[in-house]
């Protein structure tokens, strides 16, 4: 008798474990996506929201994966909210979804040192989490900022343009990619303005622009200001004259759409293109535009390639999330089928990847997009890879 | 000297818009006591309107029309719904409730229009170019737009000074009390002025769309610097409205192009100076260049 009921209770056990087991593996993962879904730049956000579910859904991992969004309105007191009550409320493991620096800098570096998660930038990519402040638990999916001014600046080199105009608006970002542009670029900078933030008329700056004559502007102005500038740039007759440069930041789908014929012939930098010769981006791109009917853009292919490569560390660690420091080593593995083709973290837990010149054209149909012109950096490492104490 | 010659043209240019913005800011505020901070939403109002319409039927000029009377009806339609709930009230109250408005509009464009900013491109026959200055081509599309605003202000000013109703509205800016008291149908007079207002500001939002990224929010920017002229030129005043334009427009262009080649403090000194400005004018005239001394 006490046999049988010490079988019976070692049976119910089991049973008991098996269930709890197979409790555990269906149990879905919560992934936190804390971004900017709101405000002119709202797009942002919805984006990489998009991009995010497309890859869950085209992995058939839609229902091993819950994610919970909410819109930080591109205010760091929201956003840090947010990102904490997920933490602390939800018991969300995995946060993503911060769409600018200064969100970024106030919520990231609280997160990875006060909780034991992980956070996987989709977009932002300040200088700090990538130099001096780097973490074993920070990874970035998309980019350091300074990368798509370095490149531009090295294209400027290869075609000769000697004399280069440089414009941006008056705070951080904008210096920091004027700077990153200067950091590659041997000519001549001819000018160098800093215009108020947000400024909506440019025509001052552009008859100075004018006047000084260069062989091309190099200018950093994301979202509407991209917009105001490129218009205005074109209605004052110089797109013929001066050769425009600029970061990706203005010229999204989203954009262009705005802007219209004035882009058309615009270079700028991007380390993502939807013309990119990959298997892995026809299947994005593809997708993309079925499920949306609308094109992608660098932010959409951003929250594809974040959600990739969640999926693929999950993936090793049997969906588990139980031991971060394992998950941790499984994402830095970055075992997954970039759209960006080769794609690796660095020391940084940044990526390592090539930079792309694109250039604007219209495309069969009549729309205003981008196709790679060159490619400008092969396995580029950011510049602030060497300050990270990380190995 | 000649490049001088073409900020100063700029500087104009961009008055013209502030101008435009300002008259109606200043009317309502000079007749109505009313401080409406949802006047940058009429500019949107317009730019959106006349954007989509250019759109559907190819025609900028019905675009322009369309515009500018969808802002004066979305005047009348806040007047008799929210601002004859605001008269009595005190000024705080109202810019709660019309912050409110902005919020409510932002939110509105965004439903009707999608997320995505609209495009108004410069009509074709204004795509080209006239060479004020020699060497230096200037878009025919902003000269236009300089008489556009210069013309209608004329207008504005032959209403208010020529015409019965003008009468009635300096009179209304004078006693209101009074002007009621001799049969005049204040809240008709009040819904008219602030329509007036309203459509001034959508016809600004589709001058200023073709140079503009059309979207949620766009009114903001330019209702703080139209806040600035009316301050400058005294509440209530159009003539105030047009020097503070003037001043504010010019000085800030001139400001942006010349202080950061003297300083490299000159971006930052740059988007003060308008402040510093209105800050000496208020020292020296407390009601503003052509407000009413109390």
């Amino acid at each position: 008798m006490p046999m049988k009921s010490a079988a019976a209770a070692a049976a119910a056990a089991a049973l008991l474990l098996a269930t709890a087991a197979a409790a555990q593996a269906a149990d879905p993962v919560k992934v936190g996506m804390v971004t900017t879904l709101s405000t002119g730049a709202g797009y942002l956000g919805d984006h990489v929201r998009k991009g995010f579910e497309l890859a869950l859904e085209q992995a058939g991992v839609a229902d091993r994966v819950t994610l919970l969004v909410e819109d930080d309105g591109l205010d760091p007191g929201t956003a840090t909210q947010l990102t904490e009550r997920m933490v602390e409320r939800d018991g969300v493991k995995i946060m993503t979804g911060a769409i600018f620096s200064n969100v970024a800098m106030a919520t990231i570096p609280k997160l990875v040192r006060n909780y034991d998660i992980l956070y996987v930038s989709p977009n932002a990519g300040p200088a700090p989490l990538a130099g001096k402040g780097c973490h074993p638990r920070y990874f970035n999916t998309a980019y350091q900022n300074d990368n798509f001014a370095e490149v531009m600046g090295k294209y400027a080199n290869e075609q000769n343009l000697k004399r280069v105009y440089l414009m941006a608006p008056n705070y951080q970002a904008g210096k920091d990619s004027i700077g990153g542009f200067k950091r590659f670029f041997k000519g001549e900078v001819v000018g160098e303005v800093y215009t108020k933030l947000n400024q909506t008329d440019y025509a001052a700056e552009i008859a100075e622009l004018r006047a000084a004559n260069p062989d091309a502007v190099y200018f950093f102005y994301p979202g509407g200001m991209g917009i105001n500038f490129m218009k205005q740039f074109a209605q004052a007759g110089l797109a013929d004259k001066v050769v425009a440069l600029g970061p990706a930041f203005s010229f999204d789908d989203t954009l262009l759409d705005a802007v219209g014929d004035a882009a058309i012939g615009f270079f700028n930098g991007s380390q993502w293109s939807p013309d990119l010769d990959v298997a892995a981006n026809k299947t994005f791109v593809d997708g993309y535009k079925a499920k949306f009917s609308e094109y992608p853009t660098l932010y959409a292919a951003q929250g594809y390639d974040t959600a990739q490569a969640i999926v693929a560390a999950l993936q090793k660690t049997d969906w588990s999330t139980a031991d971060m420091d394992a998950l941790a080593a499984a994402m830095k593995q970055a075992d997954f089928p970039s759209v960006r083709g080769e794609f690796a973290f660095g020391n940084n837990n940044h990526p390592i990847q090539d930079i792309y010149v694109r250039e604007v054209f219209k495309d069969d149909t009549g729309n205003v997009t981008n196709r790679i012109a060159t490619k400008g950096f092969d396995n580029h490492v950011d510049a602030y890879a060497a300050e990270c104490e990380m190995k | 000297m000649l490049l001088f010659l073409e900020q100063l043209l700029n500087g104009v240019q961009l008055s013209v818009t502030l101008l435009l913005m300002a008259s109606g800011l200043t009317l309502v505020f000079g007749i109505m006591n009313l401080l409406n901070l949802a006047h940058g939403s009429l500019f949107m109002v317009g730019a959106y309107v006349a954007a989509w319409t250019t759109g559907v039927s190819g025609s900028w000029l019905l675009g322009l029309v369309a515009g500018a009377a969808a802002a004066f009806v979305t005047g009348i339609v806040i007047e008799l719904v929210v601002m004859r709930r605001l008269y009595a009230r005190d000024h705080l109250d109202q810019v709660l409730a019309t912050f409110g408005l902005i919020l409510f509009f932002n939110e509105l464009v965004r439903l009707l229009w999608g997320i995505r900013p609209m495009r108004l491109d410069v009509p074709e026959a204004l795509g080209g170019f006239v060479e004020i200055v020699p060497g230096a081509p200037y878009p025919l599309y902003r000269l236009a737009v300089i008489a556009a605003g210069a013309a209608v202000m004329l207008a504005l000013a032959w209403l208010v000074q020529g015409t019965r109703v003008g009468m009635r509205i300096r009179a209304g800016s004078v006693d209101r009390e009074m002007i009621g008291a001799l049969g005049v149908d204040i809240g008709r007079l009040y819904t008219l002025v602030f329509a007036l207002g309203a459509l001034l500001a959508g016809l600004a939002g589709v001058l200023a769309g073709p140079f503009l990224a059309i979207q949620s929010g766009m009114g903001e920017p330019i209702l703080i610097l139209a806040f600035v002229v009316v301050v400058i030129g005294g509440i209530g005043s159009l003539k105030g409205a047009v020097a503070g334009s003037l001043l504010v427009g010019i000085t800030d262009t001139l400001g942006r192009v010349y202080l950061p080649k003297i300083t490299d403090a000159g971006p930052a000194l740059s988007s003060m100076l308008i402040f510093l400005v209105m800050a000496v004018v208020l020292a020296v005239f407390p009601t503003g260049l052509y407000g009413r001394k109390s």
